[in-house]
This record gives structure tokens, sequence and C-alpha cells, in this order.
């Protein structure tokens, strides 16, 4: 078991001026599930690829434990990349196929046994140690080629976007599998994917990135209540938070017709204009307060729906998304009015982005 | 089928529009695939026959099927040895509109085969260390183009026999990435992966019974290190001459040449003093053999190959010195007077068994252990007859090999559920079979 520590870690492409990772300062916890997650071309798969050793440090350090791995060969680091193809091989037992990547390796007969034993206990598999692959389920299968990774004993997992080439009930299934299976394991993982709805339901804390800078790490619950600037919230939700521009009047933000109170200290803090932040679920729509939307259309999903209209500030026209009552909501074509829920209001900075609202964990 | 079945391809096939694309892959008639090598695989690959030729046909998601497809098409591109994409079938339905996977549908590479046809009863040594060597050189050639594979093993190959060795062709880009160039430590990890895989594979035939005793699975598998980095040095290290010694900037263009490879670009740099300079290869490209073989005769055959036939077009040429001719004009009298009456000598019924550039290294080779044998120079004409009575005729048919296709099978990520006192809930074994006596797994592993 390790931690990893990304200490000013920076990857620069030859030919290029901009770093692809600039100055990552990270660090993920013994045994915990952090999740890499962000838009294409962010930093987050060279990251990972950094840290298993497949590019260069061209800045800073990473550590597996206390060990300075920057200059390691990725076979020496003592980190596995799980999911990609394994192989199963038909002539070969479950217990062959599981333990002679470790015959390889060169480790004694009976600490592979012991090994392969406690790997399978763990996958349920020990009464098919003996079986060939061919006489196994496919969900069988899949957990021998599982126990191919866990019997290395690697001090770190790492999964890139493992789940991309399934479909997509499949995918569903199988992340909660995944998080489950590390949390028994309670091997230190970094798992990368763009999609933030994986992110959320795996990671113990995400890492968000943008342009190969890190924007914010921590629970799923920090970056969903409190994002620490306007790409984190825009990015980290589903449907997105709505951001609107606006004005800091005595009292709070203006919004339409009404003043949303927000905390003095948030005024305080603002130094022009600002971007206030809504998660669709903190607007209520009402008959005549607050802000003027036009209904576009409205998705009904059961007992919640979401409303998709338009708002206009300032003369320009902007989108806007609302949870409403999947049953008893307004229609297309309608004109209704809506009002934030005051104490969920995020209120960032216009200009630099970065939260003016609420202290931000790290 | 509904009307929004999606064809993507370079080049139009009519006949890929009649395949059945409205039935699962797997229930595909008979009369439609080729051969029924239905390896248990992660996708569900099969072959079929179109317009003279077999493509194989796998079924995967959109995403993968659309990035394999792309992926070939740049390997292709840039003349990385591959199989050849024909089409991505997307939006495929079943009579009830039910979706059905897309598919991704590859050429088979005729005369190629994968390794495990390579050998009937045991793999020897030297066909294990040949194969090894191939794909070393193949990593070396798509690592020098920046591809990064990812699962490199002998089961994503295709293996050409070449004059008395292998030539590879990746099969398998799924997981592959191009990029401008690969750092050591993406090349280190293919190579280990590369090791990984083909210890395992050494060792699943001996789990078979069916590895040499000779070959120990570890230490052939390890040999893919040593023989990849001699390749990656030649290639691409940079060499620091003395200003008199620049005459060893032709020796290092030599070696590569030998090594089947041409420089096209070369950075020579002066140090500040100006009595050093630094040689170092920028684009190499391999086949100078090949290439320099299709010029001349218009064949167009693998690297070694090529180097057995244009070394019986110099002894040919020798022969006719006194002529004083062009190498372009010997070149044709030998295509016309050496090589071809050999393949016209092989009868039509016989074509299928091997390539025509393999027959002639073979018939090469034939000679030569029949003038050993009999103290004399065996005429070609002579070995030629005695070559197809005695021994082509008893070959198998490797124009289209296909079974097994791979013979291991990947696995995809279904492992446990959410709740910690859940249980698998797995299907009944099935009984033991005859290969599977009740042992001790400690045994084994």
């Amino acid at each position: 078991m390790a931690t990893v520590t990304f200490d000013n870690a920076t990857r620069l492409y030859p030919g290029t001026t901009k770093p692809a990772v600039d100055k990552i300062n990270l660090k993920v916890e013994d045994g915990e599930f952090l999740v890499l997650v962000g838009p294409s071309g962010c930093g987050k798969s060279t990251t990972l690829r950094m840290l298993a050793g497949l590019e260069e440090v061209n800045g800073g350090r990473i550590l597996i434990g206390d060990r300075d791995v920057t200059d390691v060969p990725p076979k020496d680091r003592d980190i596995a990349m799980v999911f990609q193809n394994y192989a199963l091989y038909p002539h070969m037992t479950v217990a062959e196929n599981m333990g002679f990547a470790l015959k390889i390796a060169g480790i004694k007969k009976e600490e592979r046994a012991e090994r392969v034993l406690e790997a399978a206990k763990l996958l349920d598999l020990e009464q098919y140690l003996d079986r060939k692959p061919k006489a196994l389920s496919g969900g069988q299968r899949q957990r021998v080629a599982m126990g191919r990774a866990i019997v290395r004993k690697p001090q770190v997992f790492l999964m890139d976007e493992p789940l991309s080439n399934l479909d997509a009930k499949l995918r569903v299934q199988t992340r909660t599998q995944i998080s489950s299976l590390q949390r028994r394991l309670g091997v230190t993982t970094v798992y990368v994917t763009h999609d933030q709805v994986e992110a959320l339901t795996m990671g113990d804390r995400i890492a968000v990135l943008k342009d190969g800078l890190l924007q914010q790490v921590g629970t799923p619950r920090d970056l969903y209540e409190r994002p620490a600037n306007k790409f984190v919230a825009g990015f980290i939700g589903s449907p997105a938070m709505n951001l609107f521009p606006s004005k800091v009047v005595s009292g709070g933000v203006e919004f339409g017709n009404t003043v949303a109170k927000v905390d003095a200290e948030v005024t305080k803090k603002a130094t022009g204009a600002v971007t206030v932040g809504i998660r669709p679920e903190d607007l209520t729509v009402n008959k005549d307060k607050g802000l003027k939307i036009k209904v576009d259309v409205v998705e009904e999903l059961g007992a919640d729906g979401y409303l998709y209209g338009h708002v206009i500030i300032d003369g320009a026209e902007h989108s806007i998304t609302v949870r409403v009552d999947g049953r008893d909501h307004p229609m297309r074509g309608d004109e209704v009015f809506v009002l934030p829920t005051e104490k969920h209001i995020h209120v960032f900075d216009a200009e630099s982005g970065e939260r003016l609202s609420g202290a931000i964990s790290h | 089928m509904s009307g929004s079945l999606n064809i993507t391809a370079a080049t139009v096939e009519p006949g890929l529009l009649a395949l059945p694309w409205d039935v699962p892959l797997e229930n595909w008639p008979d009369d439609t695939i080729t051969a029924l090598p239905k390896g248990i695989s992660r996708h569900i690959v099969r072959f079929a026959q179109l317009d003279g030729y077999v493509i194989a046909i796998k079924e995967t998601t959109d995403e993968m099927a659309q990035g394999e497809y792309e992926m070939l098409r740049n390997l292709q591109k840039i003349e990385v040895p591959c199989v050849e994409p024909v089409a991505v079938v997307q939006g495929r339905t079943d009579v009830e509109g039910n979706p059905l996977p897309s598919a991704l549908v590859t050429r088979h590479l005729k005369f190629s085969m994968p390794f495990r046809a390579l050998y009937s009863t045991t793999l020897r040594p030297e066909t294990a260390q040949r194969l090894v060597d191939s794909l070393a050189l193949l990593l070396v050639r798509l690592h020098n183009v920046g591809f990064f594979w990812g699962d490199v093993s002998l089961s994503n190959t295709l293996f050409r026999r070449d004059a008395g060795s292998f030539a590879a062709y990746l099969v398998d880009a799924e997981t592959g990435r191009l990029y401008d160039s690969l750092t050591k430590g993406q090349r280190e990890h293919d190579l280990e992966i590369a090791r990984v895989n083909i210890a395992g594979e050494l060792m699943d035939i001996q789990a078979g019974g069916k590895l040499d005793s000779d070959i120990d699975p570890v230490a052939t598998s390890d040999r893919i290190m040593a023989s990849y980095d001699t390749l990656w040095h030649e290639l691409n290290d940079p060499e620091l001459l003395e200003q008199n010694e620049l005459w060893k900037i032709n020796k290092r263009v030599q070696r590569l040449n030998e090594l089947g490879f041409d420089i096209e670009e070369l950075s020579i740099k002066t140090d500040a003093d100006g009595t050093k300079v630094k040689i170092q290869p920028k684009v190499v490209d391999s086949g100078h053999h090949a290439r320099r073989l299709l010029r001349l005769t218009g064949l167009d055959t693998e690297e070694n190959q090529a180097r057995r036939l244009l070394n019986d077009l110099d002894s040919y040429s020798a022969t006719v010195s006194l002529l004083n001719l062009d190498e372009e004009v010997v070149a044709h009298l030998w295509l016309t007077r050496v090589f071809e009456p050999v393949i016209r000598a092989v009868p039509e019924n016989l074509d299928s068994k091997l390539e025509p550039a393999e027959v002639f290294h073979q018939v090469l080779e034939h000679r030569w252990f029949m003038s050993q044998e009999q103290a004399r120079d065996v005429p070609l004409n002579e070995a030629v007859r005695d070559y197809i009575e005695n021994v082509l005729q008893y070959r198998r048919d490797e124009e289209v090999v296909i079974n097994p296709p791979t013979g291991t099978f990947t696995a995809a990520v279904d492992i446990i559920r959410d709740d910690d006192d859940f249980e698998y809930n797995d299907e009944p074994m099935p009984p033991r079979g005859a290969d599977e006596p009740e042992r001790d797994w400690r045994d084994l592993v």
C-alpha cells in the first residue's frame, strides 16, 4: 500500500510551449480511489501516464510512498495498469492463468500458490482453480483476468478509461463493481475518465483538470456543493449548473426583478461583475418573481422533469435548466418566473471565474 | 432491416451490402461463413467470402469499430504492416428492429497465418525464435513511427513466411495509439507487455503439450528485449565521428541496409570546434531489399524473400556480365528466364500452397540440398520438378489459414457486485473433460 504524490509534476511535449500538464500538486492517500476527470485534452491521461512512467516528467517529481519514481522505468514502479486486454489461455488452468506472470517475475512456487489462493478467495474462484477457462462463465473469466492483476500485489492500480469499450448498460453495472472491488482490496487507485457521472459515482475524491491545470480536488460532494470556479461548476453535475452574468447590489445579487440574498461576506469580496451559479434543482417556478423565462421543452423523467428554456439578461439570451415536477409543470411556449434557493446560490468572480461564496475545501 | 444501416468504407464493395447484417454474427448462416473458427474472444470474429477475397468481421462497440478502422487506415498510410481495413458497419438492427453491435470489417491477408497454425505437433525452438524476432522487428517499426500498441502478443499478430523467417503483421489495433513519437517509458511498457504475453502464450502451448521440451517460455520471451534493443539502437543511436572518418557514415548506411532499412533522412551536426561530427538517422524506412526488387522486377515480396531473390539475380548477372547490360535489363532477363519459368512450372492446383516468392526461395533451398546430396550442380529445372513432386504437393494450402483464429480470449470487465455479502450467481460448471483431470492446482502455478 502506498500514497501517490505529484509534486509540481510537469509534462511539456517537445516542440510545444504550453505544458500538457502544468505543475500538478496532488496527494493520493493510501487506499484511496482517486478519479482524474476533465474534458478531452485536459491532461488527465497524461497525468496518469506520467505516474505509470509512460510520459517523461519534465519538471517536478512523482512519488509512490516515499520513493521518488520520477526516473524509474514503468516495470519497476510496482504499479499495475488494470483492465487492459488480459488474455486468458485456454490450455492453462484458472490457477495458472492467474499466477503465470508471477512465474515470469521469478517469484517462488510457495508464494505463487499463496497469492493465487488469496486472490481466488477474494474473487470467489477457489473451487475453480484447477479448471480450464472454457469451463467458466463469462463473469468468472473476467474475474480470472482481474485476478491476474491482483496477484501481483501492486502498490497502485491505474485505470485509463477502462469502461470505454463497454456498451452503456454494462458500463453502469461495471463501475459499481470496480469501486466495490477496489474498496475490498484497499489498493490505492488512480482512475481516469472524461465522464463526470462516472467520477461522481466512483471516486473517494475527484481531481478536475482543464488545460493541464488542476482546478479542484475534493470529494464528490465538495465538487458538487462548493465548486472552486466556474469551470468546475459547469463541468460537474448533470444537467449542468446554470451560470448567469449578474450584478452585486445591496443585500445580494440582482436576479431579474428581485434581489436574491447572499452572504455579506460574499458581496464584500466582489470587485466587479459576478457570475451566479444555480443548480437546476435549486430553482423554483412561480408566477411573478425572479427571472422571466420562456419554456422551450420539458423533459419528463417520471417523478421529476427538466424544463429547458431561455432567459434574456442585459439583452443577451441565456439558456436555463430547471428541475420541475414530472407531472405538474409549465408547458412548452409558456412564460414563467423562477427564483433560486438563496442558500444554494454560488457566486463567482466574472473575470477570474474564482468562487467568491463560502470556503472551498481542498 | 431498418433503413439506417450505415457503412463507412474507402472503396465501394457491393458485396458488403449483401451480407446478412440483420443477423447477429454468431448466427450467420454457414453458406456465408468461410470457416467456423468461432474462437472464444471478447468480441465475436468470423470470416466470410467477399468478391473473391476473405474478410474478417468483428462485432464490437460503435466507438471501438470506428476507432480501430481509422487507426488501421492511418497505419496503412504510413506503410505499417497491418491488416487492411475494409469498412465499419453501424446502425445494424435485427428484423424486429432491435439494435445489433457495430462491425469492423478487415481484409484477410493472403498467405498469412496465426502463430498457432505454424506448428502441427510441437512448436520447435527455431520457429519460436523466428516468431519472436519477427515480432521484435514489427515492434521496432511500429515504435519508430510513434505507434504504442498496448497489447503486443503473438496472438495479435499474423505471420507470413519470409524465406526461412517470418514477416509479422499487426492484426489488433484496438488498444493502440499513434503519437508524434514515443517516450522511452512507452516503449519499455510495450516491451514488458510483449514479454509477459509471449511467455504466457508459450506456457499455454506447453500446458497443451505442444511445446518442444527445449523451449523455456520465459527465456524465449526475454529474447524480444535483446532483439528489439539491438535493432532500435542501430536505427536510432547517434554516432560521434572524427572529421577524418566521415567514411563511417557510409558504413552506418550499409549496416542499416543489411538490416533491411533505408535512411531517408540523416542529421549531421558539427560540434562547436568543428573537430567532431554527430550523425543520427532521422527517418528510416524498412523494406530496403523489397523496394529494390520491386523497382527492378515489379515483384512485391517480403524483405527476406527479396534478399534471397536479389542474391539469385546477382549471381545471374555474373553469368551475363560479358554482355555489359544495364541492371534493369539484366533484371528483366532474370525475371523472364529464371523466376517466371519456376513459378509457371507449378501446376495451377498447387497455387494456393505458397506465395510465388516463397516457392522460388524453397526451390533454391531444395536445389542446394539436392546438389549437396548428389555432389553435383543440379540444374534449376530439375530441382523445380523434384521440389513439386516431393515437397510442394504435400504441403497444406496456406493462402487462407484462419483457424485457429487467436487461441486466447480476452475478458471484458464484469467483476463484482456492489454489496459485500453478494454471492456470485455462477452457472453450474460443465463436467470435467479428459483434458481436465482432477489434480492439485498448487502443482500447476
